[in-house]
């Protein structure tokens, strides 16, 4: 049955497909569900201010779309790969392997990671990188060897905190926020803490070192999330206790829910994060395929509009929303005019 | 009480026979009490369950009923040939050149005159802070006006545009004051002059058609968002579900049902088929993937494929709903058509099919409902995220072009940072459920008039 289901379809879909086969004149951009309400603007204005029809974007995270971005070249290939981190040599060779060799790589701005609680729950307001490494490792060295993660409460961590049981909720694997998360944020307690010093003592190489930092613990304290902001938003709600992981834009949409913390006492806001004081921030970025400028109609100047002063600017509706904007956004725009790939400017 | 009591002194203790008729028994009274007992618990049942739909219910109503309306603010704009139109020929490629970044000071000022002229003082220095009270896509809607007319620039044309989301959530009840504290987006002082242009008549709250036929938005104006557009995304799915479910679903289950020969083969097929109706969706969404657009390489995200995945999802309810009520025409009917001199095939057609045609419908209007409602395969071929943001062109651009659908709308509004997009995804729930309704009442009519029973 189900062969002869394939192969009436198929046959339904060549007589479609012939009357119908024709260049796509959209724009398809995927990746970083972080990027997205940023692409998901420009796209807008753009559609409103040129005779392009409006781009689509969908979500999925940055790696799911990187991964998807390297599939090839072709129509049925996304020309726009949108990214919370920048892209990996690994990837890049999975993109040459495809066939996507030039690469334009676009850095939009920056981005700022917030620490953030019930509004009226407990006193989350101050935290340091050695806290939540401190919270979240899976082993931590005792006395020259590497013990399974004893604290319970915030307070273990810290007398300063408050006495709550441990429950952070942060972003899953596929985010790239997550790595972020990992380094700004546990690999630097890690060092803070002199846990990494005494790693390495116990007989631990640098790498293997790093790894034991990043590693999460598994008993059900930390949770990962594999969906959006709102997934954590909504664990947040329902637990007093919960501490989440969120991007500085969606904590300035929901600020009648939530509380945010200061990262080694600086709080979070574009200010500090474009003055570089707030410690957690990572560029934002979005990839395009050199080879589909000028096959697929509009796609430079969509690129174009997005790194304009208009948009991408201080005062443009990218930082309104919550972008920190790129100080040297005059670069971009120029490297974006000429095309500059990826191996160019290496 | 006992028997023995109520019989009478006079009669030998029998067992529980000797009774008055009037009189139950032990044990008849144990088998009625066990019954009363089990519709107790049928009631229960069926009572907590009505109680669930009406939670639901209530809350889905509760919740997206505020999406239908949405707040106005009437804007006597002076479309100011300085800025629009510098050189004062009305070339239209020369008024394009001005964004909708141009139009921020014309708003601004029509702003700052509508307030002066319904006497109201602004709280605030810079004339910008005022823009907060109206949706970003005002621009865009003067601009399309101005584009359309060239010809009114210099007049002062009078619009109507959405106030942002907000102030919308302030007139529905969602946005207090002191959620705006920490807020950087509006301060109370924005909600003083709200108040204000209310009272003044500018400022309405109406019945919003754009909601039900416009296109989605991005993150920042959840006011001007609506569902229209992904509902033409369904549409043209239901479409390609419609056109190749129902003649390969009617055709494969007439030849099962009428013309294979009982063996192992048409055995296996029969409980494959009905395997494949309990398969999770989402694993025909990875087979859409993998066949339609990396094999066949069909465009992604487009309502065709959508389409193509839910046939595949809806052939098995149709083929089984179909066979049965081909099984339910009584085989007289067969044998007098035979008897008759007709042949098989005239027989299944002339006969057997116009009698199991109510079924057929009744099941394939079902299998259109259940694909209408599905978002899991959608989200692996593409239509999930900001895409139902254009009307389609025409037919051949309605199956091809990126488009979402109904559902897919819903996740995605769901997902959304602005709480004014949650109350979005709610109406778009009360629309998808209004359609769902409405078909399964067809196939119920369908059923009641048309079906025959023997």
């Amino acid at each position: 049955m189900s062969f002869m289901k394939l192969t009436a379809s198929a046959l339904a879909l060549a007589a479609v497909s012939a009357t119908g086969a024709m260049a796509r004149d959209q724009i398809q951009i995927a990746g970083s569900s972080t990027v997205l309400p940023y692409a998901s603007i420009v796209a807008e204005a753009f559609g409103e201010n040129f005779d392009f029809p409006t781009p689509v974007v969908e979500s999925g995270g940055s790696s799911s779309g990187l991964k998807r971005f390297c599939e090839g070249v072709g129509e049925n290939t996304i020309d726009i790969a949108n990214a919370s981190r920048a892209i990996k040599d690994k990837e890049i060779k999975a993109c040459a392997d495809a066939g996507v060799t030039d690469i334009i790589q676009v850095r939009i701005g920056y981005d700022g990671i917030v620490f953030a609680s019930q509004l009226n729950g407990p006193e989350f307001t101050a935290f340091e990188p050695s806290d939540w490494f401190k919270a979240l490792a899976a082993e931590l060295p005792v006395d020259g060897k590497m013990v399974a993660n004893p604290n319970m409460t915030w307070a273990d961590v810290n007398p300063d905190l408050p006495a709550e049981e441990i429950m952070a909720f942060i972003p899953g694997t596929k985010h790239g926020t997550r790595e972020v998360f990992e380094e700004k944020v546990l690999i630097q307690g890690c060092e803070d803490s002199g846990a990494m010093e005494e790693m390495k003592a116990a007989g631990l190489d640098d790498d293997a070192a790093e790894d034991a930092c990043k590693a999460v613990r598994t008993d059900g304290k930390s949770v990962d999330i594999d969906g959006d902001y709102t997934e954590t938003l909504a664990r947040i709600d329902s637990n007093p206790h919960g501490l989440g992981v969120f991007g500085l834009a969606f904590y300035e949409n929901n600020t009648d829910k939530l509380k945010v913390a200061t990262m080694s006492g600086i709080a979070p806001s574009t200010e500090t994060i474009a003055s570089g004081e707030y410690p957690v921030s990572r560029p934002l970025y979005f990839y395009i395929k050199k080879a589909h400028i000028g096959v697929i109609p509009g796609l430079k100047e969509y690129a174009e509009f997005f790194v304009s002063d208009d948009i991408a600017g201080p005062d443009g509706p990218l930082s309104e929303y919550g972008l920190v904007s790129d100080p040297e956004l005059a670069d971009t725009q120029s490297m974006v005019a000429d095309e500059e790939t990826m191996g160019a400017n290496m | 009480m006992t028997d023995a009591s109520i019989s009478g002194p006079a009669a030998k203790p029998r067992p529980n026979t000797s009774g008055s008729l009037l009189e139950l028994d032990k044990g008849t009274r144990r088998r009625n009490a066990a019954e009363k007992r089990f519709r107790a618990y049928g009631m229960a049942a069926v009572g907590i369950g009505l109680i669930f739909l009406l939670v639901l219910l209530f809350t889905i109503v509760r919740n997206g009923v505020p999406a239908f309306t949405q707040t106005f603010i009437e804007l006597p704009v002076t479309l100011s040939e300085a800025k629009l139109d510098k050189s004062g020929n009305r070339d239209i490629e020369e008024i394009k050149k001005v964004t909708t970044f141009g139009y921020g000071g014309l708003i601004n000022s029509a702003l700052e005159t509508t307030l002066s002229d319904a006497g109201i003082a602004s709280p605030f220095e810079k004339a910008s802070e005022l823009s907060k009270l109206i949706s970003s896509s005002a621009a865009a809607q003067i601009r399309d006006y101005v584009l359309t007319h060239p010809d009114d620039i210099g007049k002062t044309v009078t619009f109507e545009v959405l106030a942002s989301s907000r102030v919308d959530g302030y007139e529905k009840g969602r946005v207090t004051r002191v959620a705006l504290l920490n807020d950087k987006n509006l301060d109370a002082e924005h909600l003083d002059v709200a108040d204000q242009m209310k009272e003044a008549g500018v400022l309405k709250r109406r019945f919003n058609w754009d909601f039900i036929l416009g296109a989605d938005a991005s993150e920042s104006r959840p006011e001007q968002a609506g569902i229209g557009v992904s509902m033409l995304g369904s549409l043209f799915m239901m479409l390609v579900v419609l056109v190749l479910s129902l003649p390969i679903g009617v055709a494969a289950s007439v030849y099962l049902e009428e013309f294979a020969p009982k063996n192992w083969f048409t055995d296996i097929i029969e409980v494959n088929i009905s395997n494949l109706a309990a398969v999770p969706s989402i694993v025909f969404g990875i087979l859409g993937l993998a066949v339609f657009i990396q094999f066949i390489e069909l465009p992604q995200s487009a309502p065709l494929v959508g389409g193509l995945v839910l046939t595949l999802m809806t052939l098995p309810t149709i083929i089984i709903s179909t066979r049965a009520s081909l099984k339910a025409v009584p085989p007289s009917i067969r044998d007098a058509a035979l008897g008759v001199g007709a042949s098989k095939m005239q027989s299944v057609f002339h006969h057997v099919l116009p009698l199991a045609m109510p079924g057929i419908l009744t099941g394939t209007i079902l299998g259109l409902a259940q694909a209408l409602g599905e978002t899991a395969p959608l989200l692996l071929i593409g239509m999930v995220g900001y895409i139902a943001s254009n009307y389609p062109d025409g037919i051949a651009s309605g199956f091809l072009d990126p488009n979402s659908a109904m559902p897919a709308q819903i996740y995605e509004w769901a997902k959304r940072a602005d709480p004014a997009y949650y109350e979005r995804a709610w109406g778009g729930i009360i629309i998808l459920l209004v359609f769902l309704m409405t078909m399964n009442i067809i196939a119920i009519i369908l059923r009641r008039r048309f079906e025959r029973r023997w």
